[in-house]
């Protein structure tokens, strides 16, 4: 008897790879250009904003306007987000030793650093907001806003992916040898982190 | 009151998901339809949907050529006019060549690689699901009257200040096409790089594979770049970001950076798969193999990387200045060499053949002669003081003709004649098929040639209507009347295609004498293709099965019985019981349903009287998540 899907059946594909792996380093190689070209955009448009606020502390015409970003507080949540790739690393860790309660914890821990994590976020719009920067205000607001809640909406969906496989693990679905799917779900989690630290040292830092 | 219920076993989702699937598996007629997964009906669903397209892309070009036949003339209004020329440029490219190609990537990459369906047969029902559901979106506009009208490339700012919704279809209609786009290309990658038979190494891959995996790889790494571009414009027209507005520190410039950083690579997705085509029909009618395979498939790669660097040639008057401008100009005169190789490669694969020439071979080879014409055109387009006299002309419109409907249309319909048969088990007929080519020719030739005329004589695009007395009137004529040359020859081709299915003669599996694997299977394929998945030896496997070479170097047949030949016919139909397809599923088209809702929602809810769109968001988002979920949670197979 032969199957259509070689990899799900345990038959070699032509690669050795399996079919959904490759998938998801194809599907991140166009996240790159995704990320890529809205970076790409902040960067060209950095410092062309003539309205307050302005990110970094600007004097313009002798009058000095303070920079709006709070380099502390994102600091703590770009750590919030780095921590989880972590914890995300012992969760496939359990798995594959087939200690699923440890899995099971570590999957939570993870899902809700990201949750902190899109939290503290929520707070640095709300913040921005009420400071006078909108999608709309300058060329600033729209490039701040589109890239980082670009970014935002990756982590509230891993996140969704993460309590999935936490429900999935509830009913004993979530087995070393289903492993492949919190791997790929790790894949995924590590490259939005990875995407993070770009943008925090590009958007965030670099002045 | 619970306890009038009466007990029952409670039903699991997952058991629930299992019988909804194996109800599935019965469907007939149309539901069956709905539910496929078969990447042969799936390939067939976008050849008849892309078709239909082409047929009303080629209503609105005679639209257009009607109108400019003579002049001063008021068929349409300058603003049906300017809706009527961004449908035609934006249905043929997305909704007709796009497609098309999907098709035969569908058709024929299991069939060519030894496997019985693509990688991921509900993700290929998606893309085909997204890609209807996004075509009609896109075309919505011709219900409501907010038709797009700042052309195909869309510019900013004038796609931003577009009054109505008419760019709103276009921009989240296009969104909608791209995720069909990126989907199918994640698969056929997969697909190619993983389903491939036993012995079928890289380099033994048919040439259209190649092709399919280089334009996938295009298409997953360029749509991503106007998917971004179109969710900046999508901010500037729904919620007044300055992505292209001068005024707060955006700039337009930027929209036609994204967009042809796109729209190059775009062009080599449109044409790689019709090179592709070609080069398999011409071996097949030369009789001999490809003239130079490396060659084909290194300029091949090598378009696909050289296209990155070549955008900025549509940007020449756009003041980059004269370094910049020199730079690409040069980036483009180096991508037209792999493309020249290919073509010496063609004329060499034709060189001293035995040629039979059927009516496959007569389009693939007005393929390569229009692509010439083309190609040459392009190439003045690379000197940039050329180009700047040339720009926004009817030269520029020329050029694009003669690559995509001389080479990407005619390739696409060399694919047609040729496989016709592999999927109805009957022959289009040879007869009606030369009468349709010549036609075609002949009228795309008066249409299109007059315009290099034109635009050296100074017609700008995109214009309604001109004066008399410009000496444009009788280069103007001539193309109309070309236009409608095409129009009757679409006519013969559509009444060989009907004929053909209901009385074509039969086909044998391997009409042509074929040189790839699809010709080893029965005509139509069963559904799991192959009863025994094929072993590979050769590049052209299925011509080295039935040919060898004799002691003085001929090739001759192989006796019937001998060794190869029996390997793929052997127990078809016995053995064919036993194998495990994928079942159907509904749930693709359920998840692609959720992403017009969305977009509906976001076109409509800030206009006035418009709090009826705004739940369709969250609607469509929950039918999108349903439909992940179910297709997450329902089993893989049996
Ligand atoms: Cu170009």
């Amino acid at each position: 008897m032969q199957h259509v899907t070689p990899a799900e059946h345990g038959m070699e594909t032509s690669t050795g790879l399996d079919n959904r792996k490759l998938l998801m380093w194809l599907f991140l190689a166009s996240e790159c250009l995704f990320f890529g070209s809205l970076v790409a955009t902040y960067l060209l448009y950095k410092g062309r904003s003539t309205t307050p606020p302005f990110p970094h502390d600007t004097t313009i015409a002798g009058v000095e306007y303070s920079g709006i970003y709070d380099i502390p507080f994102t600091s703590v949540s770009s750590f919030v987000l780095l921590m989880s790739s972590l914890t995300m690393v012992l969760a496939l860790a359990a798995l594959q030793r087939d200690n699923r309660r440890a899995a099971q914890v570590w999957i939570l821990a993870t899902a809700l650093l990201g949750i902190t994590f899109l939290a503290g976020q929520a707070f640095e719009f709300t913040e921005f907001y009420h400071e006078g920067l909108t999608v709309s205000s300058s060329v600033f607001g729209s490039t701040f806003f589109v890239l980082t809640g670009f970014h935002g909406t990756h982590v509230a969906v891993g996140v969704l992916i993460l309590l999935s496989l936490f429900v999935m693990g509830l009913r004993g679905r979530l087995t070393s040898e289903r492993s492949l799917n919190l791997e790929l779900a790790g894949l995924y989690w590590h490259f939005v982190d990875v995407v993070w630290i770009v943008i925090f040292t590009f958007v965030y830092l670099i002045q | 009151m619970a306890s009038a219920i009466p007990e029952q076993r409670p039903v699991s989702i997952g058991e629930a998901l299992r019988g909804l699937r194996h109800e599935a598996a019965t469907y007939k007629g149309i539901l069956s339809w709905i539910a496929t997964v078969d990447h042969k009906r799936i390939g067939v669903m976008y050849g008849i949907t892309a078709f239909i397209f082409f047929l009303i892309g080629g209503l609105e070009a005679m639209v257009i050529r009607i109108q400019l036949a003579q002049p001063n003339q008021s068929v349409v209004d300058p603003q049906q006019y300017n809706q009527i020329f961004t449908m035609h440029g934006t249905t043929m490219i997305f909704l007709v060549v796009m497609p098309m190609s999907a098709a035969f990537f569908n058709l024929m990459v299991p069939l060519m690689i030894g496997a019985r369906d693509v990688a991921f047969p509900r993700l290929n029902a998606f893309s085909y699901w997204v890609f209807l559901l996004g075509a009609l979106f896109l075309n919505f506009g011709w219900i409501t009257g907010d038709i797009p009208d700042s052309g195909w490339f869309g510019y900013a700012p004038l796609s931003v200040q577009s009054l109505g919704h008419g760019m709103d279809f276009w921009m989240l209609g296009l969104q909608i096409l791209g995720i069909s786009s990126m989907a199918g290309g994640f698969n056929f990658i997969v697909t190619i790089l993983n389903m491939r038979a036993p012995g079928m190494s890289l380099f033994r891959m048919p040439v259209f594979i190649w092709m399919t995996l280089v334009t996938s790889f295009l298409i997953i790494l360029a749509m991503p770049v106007i998917t971004i571009a179109l969710f900046e414009l999508g901010f500037d027209r729904f919620f007044a970001a300055n992505f292209f507005n001068p005024e707060n520190g955006g700039d337009p410039l930027l929209w036609q950076h994204l967009f042809w950083l796109f729209g190059h690579p775009e062009v080599y997705i449109l044409i790689l798969p019709a090179m592709g085509i070609v080069s398999e029909i011409l071996p097949t009618f030369a009789r001999k193999p490809l003239f130079g395979y490396p060659f084909v498939v290194f300029s091949g790669i090598l378009i696909g990387f050289i296209g990155w660097g070549v955008w900025a040639h549509h940007m020449f008057t756009t003041g980059l200045g004269a370094p910049a401008n020199a730079a690409f100009g040069v980036s483009t005169m180096i991508i037209a060499v792999p493309t020249g190789v290919k073509i010496f490669n063609w004329l060499g694969t034709l060189w001293g053949g035995s040629i039979h020439l059927a009516t496959p071979l007569l389009f693939a080879v007005g393929m390569v002669a229009m692509f010439i014409i083309g190609g040459l055109s392009g190439v003045t387009h690379a000197v940039v003081p050329s180009d700047f006299q040339q720009q926004d002309t009817y030269y520029v419109v020329a050029h694009f003709h003669y690559v995509l409907f001389g080479g990407a249309i005619f390739g696409l319909f060399s694919g047609i004649y040729y496989w016709f048969s592999k999927f109805t088990g009957r022959m289009l007929s040879e007869g009606i098929g030369k009468v349709h080519f010549w036609l075609m020719l002949a009228g795309f030739n008066l249409t299109f040639f007059p315009h290099h005329m034109l635009g050296l004589l100074g017609m700008p695009r995109r214009i309604y209507s001109y004066p008399e007395g410009m000496g444009w009137d009788v280069y103007n004529m001539i193309s109309t009347v070309g236009a409608f040359v095409i129009a009757a020859s679409m006519l013969v081709f559509m009444f060989n295609f009907i004929r053909s299915i209901k009385r074509g003669r039969r086909a044998s599996a391997d009409p042509w004498d074929g040189r790839t694997l699809e010709w080893t299977i029965p005509s139509p394929p069963p559904p799991y293709n192959f009863a025994t998945i094929p072993v590979v030896h050769a590049r052209d496997e299925a011509w080295h099965r039935k040919y060898v070479e004799d002691d003085q170097g001929r090739i001759v047949r192989v006796p019937a019985g001998a060794e190869h030949d029996v390997e793929s016919h052997e127990a078809a139909g016995a053995e064919g019981h036993h194998i495990h397809m994928p079942l159907p599923s509904i749930f693709p088209l359920i998840a692609a349903i959720g992403l017009p809702m969305i977009a509906f929602g976001l076109t409509y809810y800030q206009d006035t009287h418009g709090e009826w769109a705004l739940p369709l968001i969250p609607a469509g988002v929950v039918v999108l998540l349903i439909g992940i979920f179910g297709w997450g949670l329902e089993p893989e197979a049996e």
